[in-house]
């Protein structure tokens, strides 16, 4: 069977939306190549209702495994040997960090081959096919498998979830596997900690992102707030500051952050790296400022200036006053 | 102790980095620095024997790659790995990322390590990938994207910034840890420590040395095959602003906001 297994990643009573865009993807390509979209659940304790509801995005079989939460290794004991007993071509992920190391650790088990940062998928004659930019996005390789199974690691928000579907006769099947003793190495001990202020960046429809370029924690009160204030916006940060201590949790864009598209992205300091990019590129207009003519982030910006941040922002604060005539 | 850290030399990040029409692969002639973000790796094992709470008996820096890759051998080495391991052949040129986790595992298994340490991407290629696939080769619990690493009695306390937040994981050694960027600053060696380098032992080994089945690596051994190359889509090239005066700067950032209705 050309059958397509995927991972569906939850937290609570949700389940994640790459996750749900993966399994969209997976039931789209299944038509194609002639096989159906299983999906995997992994937890403590996992309720009826969360599996019966990932039908909807097109799994027409739910796996329920029970091991531990928020960890690679036991879902890729769970995955292996589904794939080894069941026979599934594909294992499809959507973007994340553990998507990543699930994928990475069925390459190894399985002698696979494996793909990440992919942005579609293509079916060719009953086979997918991986289209993966690579080199900061300036070029784009389409990858085919040598034998079974093909690992599929998608970029953040690459594929879109389809919650469409009539999931009522979604088969939910509970699976007992053994977990391998290195995968019993690792305990969570606290999850999901939120660490600095609340924040709500996703609604803004003005957003002033500070990046490492700011050179201090400092930079995000001395120029970021005053300018997304007079703009009447909301600060965002990457996940380098973010990681330093410099700023919220919550204000994060990227690939563990959020995702926003707000009418105005304006990036101070901030080089563009593709785990940001992710995060941003759907904004509707893109400000990029920074010192560093090379940096990535002007190959993708709609107006980008070159200069000491330090100098413009200030300046650029006041001016925007002045004409909003805040 | 014995701490092994992977590491990679990649294209400068100011050379303009090209693949090969002809092999499907990198062009890999303009190659010549370590990993940015192996350098907090090394780091990371650096400060567990300085910590004093393991006692490491050994770092050692190991890379696969082609002759010149030496050189990255050199730089870990000057800050502070005490020996280097470099595997190279030409039957390994062309793998994917499932023949070269598998071809450094073999390398690592031979060392036994405590703890392996890599950084959690490489400037050019295989993202996040190479560390999870190493760990389930040594069967070794593994993680990535460490941002803190705190050691216990036989036991690494690592936190990381997952989908949901910062997770804390306890881990067994032996491990494998990837870390990223925000861990530590790297240190910058002493120029004592960059003319030592060279002097320091560099085991250069073939696949048949590590016990690596030839069937398994190289273009042939992969389970990838790259069917195409293209351009990325056309987009449109945005504007660009050299700031020399700033007043000036800052009047054409407000007509640019202005003409699209930014400023209302």
């Amino acid at each position: 069977m050309s059958g397509i297994l995927t991972y569906a990643l939850h937290y609570g009573s949700e389940i994640n939306k790459n996750s749900t865009g993966a399994i969209s993807e997976a039931a789209r390509l299944a038509t194609e190549i002639g096989g159906e979209a299983h999906a995997v659940v992994v937890g403590e304790d996992v309720s009826d209702e969360l599996c019966q509801s990932i039908g909807a995005y097109g799994a027409s079989k739910v796996y329920r495994a029970r091991a531990p939460e928020g960890l690679a290794q036991p879902v890729v004991d769970v995955m292996a040997k589904l794939i080894s007993d069941r026979g599934y071509s594909y294992a499809l992920f959507g973007g994340g960090l553990l998507g990543f190391e699930i994928g990475a650790g069925l390459t190894a088990r399985l002698s696979a081959g494996v793909t990440m940062e992919v942005t579609d998928v293509k079916a060719v004659d009953g086979k997918l096919v991986a289209v993966r930019p690579i080199l900061q996005d300036s070029s784009v390789v389409d990858s085919g498998y040598v034998g079974e199974p093909g690992i599929i690691i998608g970029r953040l928000n690459a594929f879109e979830a389809d919650g469409s579907q009539d999931g009522g006769s979604t088969e939910v099947e509970d699976v007992e596997v053994e977990l391998s003793e290195w995968s019993t190495k690792a305990t969570m001990v606290a999850r999901g900690e939120q660490r600095g202020a609340d924040v709500n960046i996703e609604d803004a429809d003005v957003l002033v992102a500070g990046g490492r370029g700011l050179g201090r924690a400092d930079g995000f009160a001395e120029l970021c707030e005053p300018l997304a204030e007079a703009l009447g916006g909301a600060v965002a940060a990457t996940r380098a500051v973010v990681d330093a201590g410099w700023y919220s949790y919550s204000a994060q864009i990227g690939q563990t952050g959020k995702t926003v598209a707000p009418k105005l992205y304006l990036a101070a300091g901030i080089s563009g790296a593709i785990q940001h990019k992710v995060g941003m590129q759907g904004a509707e207009n893109i400000v990029a400022i920074n010192k560093d003519p090379n940096a990535p982030i002007f190959e993708f910006s709609d107006l980008g200036v070159v200069g000491d941040l330090n100098k413009i922002m200030p300046k650029l604060t006041e001016a925007v006053r002045a004409r909003r005539g805040g | 102790m014995k701490i092994c850290v992977l590491v990679k030399q990649v294209p400068d990040a100011a050379v303009e980095k090209r693949v090969n029409e002809s092999t499907g692969r990198l062009d890999r002639s303009g190659e010549k620095n370590l990993n940015p973000f192996d350098t907090h790796a090394i780091e990371a094992a650096m400060q567990v024997k300085e910590g004093g709470k393991a006692d490491v008996e050994e770092i050692v820096a190991v890379t696969m790659g082609p002759d010149n890759a030496q050189r990255a051998l050199h730089k870990a080495v000057s800050l502070g790995a005490d020996r280097s391991i470099q595997l190279t052949d030409d039957a390994l040129a062309g793998s994917d990322v499932c023949a070269t986790g598998y071809a450094l595992a073999k390398v690592l298994e031979a060392e036994a390590p405590d703890l392996v340490l890599l950084g959690q991407q490489s400037d050019d290629g295989e993202c996040y990938t190479i560390g999870a696939v190493v760990a389930d080769h040594l069967k070794m619990p593994s993680l990535t994207q460490v941002i803190k690493m705190d050691v216990g009695d036989g036991s690494l306390r690592c936190e990381r910034q997952a989908e949901y937040g910062y997770d804390t994981v306890d881990i067994a050694l032996p491990a494998v840890i990837s870390v990223g960027d925000a861990i530590n600053e790297p240190r910058y060696p002493s120029l004592k420590a960059i003319m030592g380098a060279k002097k320091k032992q560099l085991d250069r080994k073939a696949i048949a040395d590590a016990g690596i089945e030839p069937d398994r690596v190289g273009a042939e051994g992969s389970r990838t095959s790259v069917e195409a190359i293209n351009p990325p889509p056309p987009k449109q090239a945005g504007e660009i602003i050299e700031d020399e005066d700033t007043n000036e700067t800052v009047e054409k950032i407000v007509a640019w906001l202005d003409e699209r209705k930014l400023l209302a």
